[in-house]
């Protein structure tokens, strides 16, 4: 499958929402942790060598599973292939949480649930009053 | 640079929403270094928008897309071609290419160009922020309302009214936000159910508020509501438990309480 990779580099350079050195390990190669830079930018996160300033590779974030695994652990796999697990460990269980929770949210997917949830949630409390033209009446 | 190819090929062809989909030609630009002159010539395929991901494959019923343009960052504008309908993506990088693509009519490309405009995370972020907003503004003007959560059992047909700051329609460019993502508290809901009694003549109504935003815990029937306290009522969602299937379920509580004091009413109706 092609794609614009001159686009998601470019991406790996803006702004991250989330950026950690953080130890990960990919689905082959005998799950060995390595340090890597880790970033989170809109629904890609992308992974350094420490040191470089081109991402190894990216990890595009819709229909995910972001699993809180053991301790200052957790883990990204994708619905096709659960089994396939990308590793993090991280430096303390509360960085962990936040990783959890900015990846949980990280989809565009989500942003669409979330809207759609807005939408109804305004639509209930407003359709269920009546507006009048700035009247207040009392009880 | 490795990118997870196989999951995003699943995303493409997945049952998941697409924002827009529909045949276009993909101008292909010919390799120059033979020929003096830049042939251009057009493939046509079948694209399909999900989110800021455009995928497009060799047919409509492909299943695997031949390629992937990232949209994020990117700008979609009306190009001079010699093809009529044609629009291009573009992106701020000098060398980078553009995509120009050519609609099968004008509505068709002015729908694409629309769609593609709006497709960046970036820009469904701050729009999901400022409805975020707007739910919270419109609980404290009820909330500010409301001198009496509980309802007022005399009010058989007579509604309270309130002026609630207008809500904004959702806007094409929202203005700024700060940073940082504003957890949903779920203590927003104060309001109690006295906008519409229960007792309605042969009037319609809309129906009771559902039992989450009585304080108290007893329904019309004086039975509380099976296991539902006020306390769990409120709303498990927040950014952090958001999942379709929670937020599923739990709505699916509400609705198994709302039907049996239905039920229950009409029985009583029958009697």
């Amino acid at each position: 499958m092609r794609y614009n990779e001159r686009e998601l580099l470019s991406l790996a350079r803006q702004p991250a929402e989330k950026a950690a050195e953080i130890r990960m390990s990919v689905p082959k190669k005998g799950n060995v942790l390595k340090k890597r830079l880790v970033k989170l930018v809109v629904n890609f996160l992308f992974y350094f060598r420490t040191d470089e300033a081109e991402p190894i590779g990216a990890l595009l974030l819709e229909h995910c599973k972001i699993t809180k695994e053991e301790e200052n652990i957790f883990s990204i796999s994708f619905i096709q292939e659960p089994e396939r697990k990308y590793c993090f460990e991280c430096a303390t269980e509360e960085q962990c949480q936040e990783w959890v929770e900015a990846l949980r949210r990280a989809s565009y997917e989500f942003l669409r649930r979330s809207l759609i949830f807005y939408r109804n949630e305004i639509q209930k409390m407003t359709g269920k009053l009546e507006l009048g033209p700035g009247s207040l009446r009392a009880s | 640079m490795k990118l997870n190819e196989r999951s995003v090929a699943h995303y493409a062809t997945c049952d998941s929403p697409a924002d827009h989909a529909g045949f276009l030609r993909k101008r292909v630009e010919r390799h120059h270094h033979h020929v003096h002159h830049h042939g251009t010539s057009y493939q046509r395929c079948w694209f399909v928008l999900k989110g800021n991901l455009l995928f497009y494959f060799e047919e409509r019923e492909s299943r695997e897309p031949v390629g992937l343009v990232v949209l994020e960052g990117c700008t979609v504008e009306l190009c001079e071609a010699a093809e009529e309908f044609a629009f291009a993506i573009r992106f701020d990088d000098a060398g980078a290419r553009a995509y120009v693509l050519v609609a099968d009519g004008q509505a068709a490309m002015e729908a694409w160009v629309k769609a593609l405009s709006r497709a960046s995370f970036d820009y469904m972020r701050l729009v999901v922020r400022e409805l975020e907003k707007q739910l919270e503004e419109a609980c404290k003007s009820l909330a500010a309302c409301h001198k009496s959560p509980r309802r007022s059992s005399s009010s058989s047909g007579r509604k309270r009214h309130f002026s609630i700051p207008a809500l904004q329609p959702l806007q094409e460019k929202p203005t700024t936000l700060e940073n940082g993502y504003s957890t949903w508290s779920s203590g927003g809901f104060v309001a109690g159910g006295a906008t519409c009694s229960d007792h309605d003549g042969g009037q319609t109504k809309p129906p009771p508020l559902p039992p989450r935003r009585r304080l108290a815990a007893s329904s019309a029937t004086g039975s509380p509501a099976p296991g539902l306290s006020p306390a769990v009522l409120e709303s498990p969602v927040s950014p952090e438990t958001i999942c379709f299937s929670k937020l599923h379920n739990w709505y699916g509580q509400e609705i198994a309480v709302l039907r049996c004091e239905w039920q229950e009413r009409q029985k009583r109706g029958h009697l």
